[in-house]
């Protein structure tokens, strides 16, 4: 234990180590900026390293607890935050060519839970363009590679979160999960992964990408440290209207309970065609190893899980359009160079003169509209705006009802489902993924496969129940395979439980990639 | 002044600012007139990442109104996205209701004292909390392209109360406006002072025509930028005449090829409404529910506390006056249109003087008069209803003659002296009926020849003796010296019987 | 239902987006696809069934009218592709 190196270390680990004088947060800090140095440029998890603000709040940590001050919970501790939450003074771009200079004069809730416990924030990670996506390529700014493989993704949205940790370049990150985002990268990159409870961390300043299934969550190398990072995060927000009232448990003291007499129940309709073969298998053998710790496994069924996929894709996509709207070069954000759009604009006018087309200027080709449109053409990649035109179809007249009102309808289906299923069972296991890391390039021309790839994820964020990835194997290619658990609403402690006793019988979780 | 072969029908769309400190869905404050781009934060702006906290406020002014409005109140209601792009909108969609308004069909009642038209209910469609935008400006001074834009408003509290097309005239019209306005002042949830955008106006108005086919209705047609109630009248009365000009003209009817609605906007200087340029897919706003608000649950036992705590309102008063007070529906009418304040001021100086009839028309004439020329609202007015109550208790007593009351009156509402004060310094003396009666006797046996003429039925020969008093005591009411003087007349003569 | 090429030209104005043809052909040709699989919706019975629009059912939220401190307009307009020492500015606004 003494000869290992910091970047091994877990977070609790760190933390016990800087309280007790072993470390300094200084120490801490620039051995993972060291890491950074060393595999951010093959890995490219972050668009934005910290790290003269890193040290010297680090400096400060150290300071304070040197002078016997009280300090928080994370004091000294790096974090890697996903640039899709707002950090006052630095830029939050949403790895998007619309917000690349975008500087929020305010901090998100949850970075200002984490500088009330006195985290180091190291630096913003990269990501799938404004978080739509499953592999962080619709990323404008960086691509992101998976330690296991360089020429594979990450997973994604949060690709970056969950590659950092993979790389040994932060102990802790945080991400977002709208429909999996948290969980599928965890799982391609052999982390941990947790979705909360909707309405259990707050989103404000979480910029949006579907409102009412987006969640801020942790991601961390072992149970534990996602108990504690999850405990930070947690908690009431007023200035949430989402938010859950309520106190928070006390996870990190809670993880390390067993649970007697787990009911785990797995998915009928979660193994079948698809599924790849390998990770059925190392599902299946995680499985055994609950029952062998004394659980009990119950086939359920989920019958409207084949409709959660379309029914996420319209109610996400139909919010994106919406959240995504305010991005029209006005206020913030890109615009279109102005000077060459009136001049395109001048000179189609005349082109239709000439061929005596004469139009006046209406509103479809104002300068006004025209600087709209061209600012968020230019502004956004392919990927969101395949998704803001899908959703202004869905809500669009005469298609609301048939899609929408649809869809709202077919989730709640869904959640009567969960509902009935943890009647029968404590949580719910089966694979986060139906393989492990794509190649990169793979599915970036066919939406509707990649789409397809969110199989078993989406419906926790439809429900609204919590759900978190934990490694339960390598693929014969040596890439990691990820079981997912989820759980009823506010239940966290109990699958944060369920993944540390797996975790203290397997191996998976401590498994590093080569050359990292 | 209608032609008669057609009716005239109006409804009126009354977007109202509440009267909160801070914006609907952030603390930003509403004060109107900051400089641009003070007032605003993450929230209003619209930034990445800022979500919305419906203001508590807000919400129960609105609830206050449509319960004032005899509105139904629904006990779930949501709020809805309406989207689409201006660049005073910042989030691309503007916070409103669409399917599950907070209140709908309501009715508030309208009445002409001096009969113009009959009274009748006008229906309220619905009532519903909104989102403010900002405002753009146009920079014409610097000749240049560009607008400008100040979000200062943007997410003020609005509630758009929607009438059902029930108004038959340009009258009718202006009289709900007045009632509502009148309303919302009682209620005191908003200042709806249309100079500052507190109380904005839009009307849709087409007519009934009358064929021998049977009633045809002409295309709708929604006036916009009417900056005033009486702007509102004669928009209506121009769209009125021009729509029946077109009528004859064209035949289009409702619905028919070309009888889309459309829009024009009011020009109050050349007094007519012009048309305006149609919003491309305009209609299209794809509302949804706002995923980041909470629906708001309201019970029966809110609405009661609501209800009870609404105070007396406006028909209600007029009402009262007239059946508590004795004084005509006419006079009701102008006192409760001045305001709850001026209502309160009339019942204290009736109920100290005892006589609500002399209050009311003191008030209407005199306080009235002398509030518009200082242009005063009633709780500023110097003199007290209980100074006022003193001074109409002297004329009642005929102790001071109207037109001497009056600068008495005046006197008080300059220097705020109470009575005594300003009759002092007027050089002004209530005459006590002894005082006045010994005066007459002395009068009366210096003049034989008048108190001869009376008896032989002559009582205008009174008259001599009124200047008489007068020039011996100024103060001597001329009403009461000749009443006294009769009187005394006649009881000499009976006494010589 | 199946979408056309017409459908995605009005949707991209809907949504202030102007894409290139060959973008508008792709748009096309993948949106209908995914449209198509949407419609896979439509064997779900969903009678009586109440739409679900948020994942929590949290009602009445408010916070208390009282007034915080707004940003300092330079961070306000700090953001601003645009602007000048008091507005954000944008091209003219045509019409009212
Ligand atoms: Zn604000």
């Amino acid at each position: 234990m003494e000869s290992m190196s910091i970047h091994e270390l877990t977070a609790t680990e760190l933390i016990q180590r800087l309280e007790s004088g072993d470390l300094t947060s200084v120490e801490v800090v620039r051995s993972f900026l060291d890491r950074i140095e060393q595999f951010d440029e093959k890995v490219q998890a972050f668009l934005r390293v910290e790290s003269q603000r890193a040290l010297s709040d680090a400096e400060r940590i150290d300071q304070r607890r040197r002078g016997g001050d009280p300090v928080g919970r994370l004091a000294g501790l790096p974090v890697a935050v996903k640039d899709v939450i707002c950090t006052e003074g630095q830029p939050t771009t949403c790895a998007s060519r619309m917000l690349q200079h975008f500087t929020p004069p305010y901090d998100a809730t949850v970075i200002r839970r984490l500088k009330q416990a006195d985290a180091i924030l190291i630096g913003k990670t990269n990501m799938d363009e404004f978080a739509m996506g499953g592999t962080t390529e619709s990323s404008t700014l960086a691509t992101t590679c998976n330690p296991w493989d360089l020429q594979r993704v990450p997973g994604g949205s949060s690709g970056g979160a969950a590659a950092c940790l993979a790389a040994g370049m932060a102990p802790l990150s945080i991400g977002s999960d709208t429909g999996g985002s948290i969980r599928q990268p965890a799982s391609f990159c052999g982390v941990h992964g947790l979705k909360p409870t909707y309405g259990l961390v707050s989103r404000y300043g979480l910029i949006a990408f579907a409102s009412s299934l987006d969640q801020i969550g942790p991601l961390a190398r072992n149970a534990e440290d996602l108990a504690l990072l999850l405990e930070v995060l947690a908690g009431h927000d007023p200035s949430d209207s989402t938010s859950a009232n309520l106190p928070v448990p006390e996870y990190s003291q809670l993880v390390s309970q067993p649970l007697d007499g787990l009911t785990l129940g797995v998915v009928r309709e979660h193994f079948g065609e698809g599924l790849d073969s390998e990770v059925q298998a190392a599902v299946r053998e995680a499985l055994r190893v609950y029952e062998s710790l004394g659980a009990t496994v119950k086939d359920i069924s989920l019958p409207h899980s084949r409709y959660a996929i379309a029914t996420y894709y319209i109610i996400a996509c139909c919010e994106a359009s919406s959240n995504l709207a305010r991005y029209d070069g006005v206020h913030y954000g890109y615009r279109t160079d102005e000077a060459a759009m009136l001049a395109d604009l001048v000179a189609e006018q005349r082109a239709l003169a000439s061929r005596g087309e004469a139009t006046a200027l209406d509103d479809i080709d104002s300068p006004l509209v025209r600087m709209y449109r061209q600012t968020r053409s230019e502004g956004f990649g392919a990927e969101v705006k395949r998704r803001i035109m899908l959703g202004t179809y869905a809500l669009s007249h005469g298609y609301y009802d048939a899609y929408y009102v649809k869809a709202l309808k077919v989730r709640r289906l869904i959640r009567n489902d969960f509902d009935a299923a943890f009647r029968e069972v404590d949580l719910i296991a089966g694979p986060v993924a139906p393989t492990p890391a794509y190649r990169l390039g793979e599915k970036t021309e066919d939406p509707l496969a990649m789409y397809l790839g969110d199989l078993y994820t989406v419906s926790a964020n439809l429900a609204g129940i919590c759900a978190l990835s934990v490694p339960c194997g390598l693929s014969s290619d040596g890439l990691p395979i990820g079981l997912q658990l989820q759980g009823p609403p506010l239940d966290e402690q109990r699958l944060l439980r369920a993944a540390r006793m797996y975790q203290a019988v397997t191996d998976w979780h401590t498994r590093r990639p080569e050359g990292f | 002044m209608s032609d008669p072969s057609y009716e005239i029908v109006i409804g009126l769309e009354v977007h109202v600012q509440l009267q909160t400190a801070t914006k609907l869905f952030c603390r930003c404050s509403t004060r109107f007139g900051a400089p641009p781009n003070t007032q605003t934060c993450p929230v209003c702006i619209g930034l990445p990442g800022s979500l919305p906290v419906m203001n508590r406020q807000a919400f129960a002014l609105a609830l206050k109104t449509a319960v004032a409005l005899n509105c139904q109140i629904p006990g779930f209601t949501k709020w809805d996205r309406k989207q689409y792009y201006y660049p005073d909108l910042p989030k691309g969609y503007q916070i409103s209701q669409f399917d599950l308004p907070m209140s709908q069909h309501g009715y508030l009642e309208i009445n002409d004292a001096k009969g113009a038209f009959a009274p009748k209910r006008v229906g309220i469609l619905r009532a519903h909390l909104e989102e403010d935008a900002g405002k753009s400006m146009h920079d014409e001074l610097a000749g240049k392209a560009d607008s400008r834009i100040d979000l200062n408003r943007t997410g003020t509290p609005l509630l758009e109360i929607v009438s059902q097309p029930d108004m038959r005239s340009p009258q009718e019209a202006r009289a709900y406006l007045t009632e509502l306005k009148l309303l919302l002042t009682y209620l005191g949830v908003s200042d709806c002072n249309m100079q500052e955008g507190s109380l904005r106006v839009d009307a849709n108005i087409n007519l009934h025509v009358a064929t021998s086919q049977g009633t045809v209705a002409t295309p709708i047609v929604e006036v916009k930028n009417m900056n005033s109630f009486r702007a509102v009248e004669r928009a209506m009365a121009f769209e009125a005449t021009r729509q029946f000009d077109v009528w004859k003209d064209t035949r289009i009817a409702l619905g028919a090829p070309g009888g889309h609605k459309t829009t024009r906007g009011w020009d109050e200087q050349a007094q007519m409404t012009r048309p305006q340029r149609q919003k491309e897919e305009s209609s299209d706003y794809r509302y949804f529910p706002d995923p980041d608000l909470a629906p708001v649950i309201v019970t029966d036992q809110q609405l009661d506390a609501v209800r009870a705590d609404l105070g007396e309102l406006p028909a209600a008063l007029r009402t009262r006056l007239q059946t508590e007070w004795g004084i005509d529906a006419y006079d009701a009418d102008v006192i409760v249109n001045q305001g709850r304040a001026f209502v309160d001021y009339f019942l204290a100086l009736a109920n100290i003087s005892g006589d609500a009839k002399r209050a009311s028309n003191w008030m209407q004439q005199d306080v009235l008069r002398v509030l518009n020329e200082r242009a005063l609202t009633i709780d500023l007015f110097p003199v007290s209803s209980t100074s006022l109550a003193q001074l109409l208790k002297t004329v009642q007593q005929g102790e001071l003659d109207t037109s001497r009351a009056r600068d008495v009156f005046n006197a008080m509402a300059e220097s705020g002296d109470s009575m005594p004060q300003a009759m002092q310094s007027l050089g002004i003396q209530a005459v006590h009926g002894d005082e006045l009666a010994d005066l007459c006797r002395e009068l009366l046996e210096a003049n034989p020849s008048v108190v001869a003429d009376v008896q032989a039925g002559k009582d205008k020969a009174i008259g001599a003796l009124i200047g008489q008093a007068k020039r011996r005591n100024p103060n001597a009411n001329p009403n009461q010296v000749r009443q006294l003087c009769l009187e005394l007349i006649r009881e000499q003569g009976s006494a010589q019987e | 239902m199946s979408l056309t090429r017409q459908q995605i030209v009005k949707v991209s104005l809907l949504a202030r987006l102007r894409l290139r043809d060959d973008e508008l052909d792709r748009m096309t040709d993948q949106l209908d696809q995914v449209v198509s699989y949407m419609d896979l919706l439509a064997e779900v019975d969903t009678e009586d069934v109440e739409p679900m629009a948020h994942a929590v059912e949290q009602t009445n939220v408010f916070a208390e009218d009282r007034e915080l401190p707004s940003l300092d307009r330079e961070a306000a307009l700090s953001n601003s592709p645009k602007r000048d020492e008091q507005c954000y500015r944008v091209p003219a606004v045509l019409g009212d």
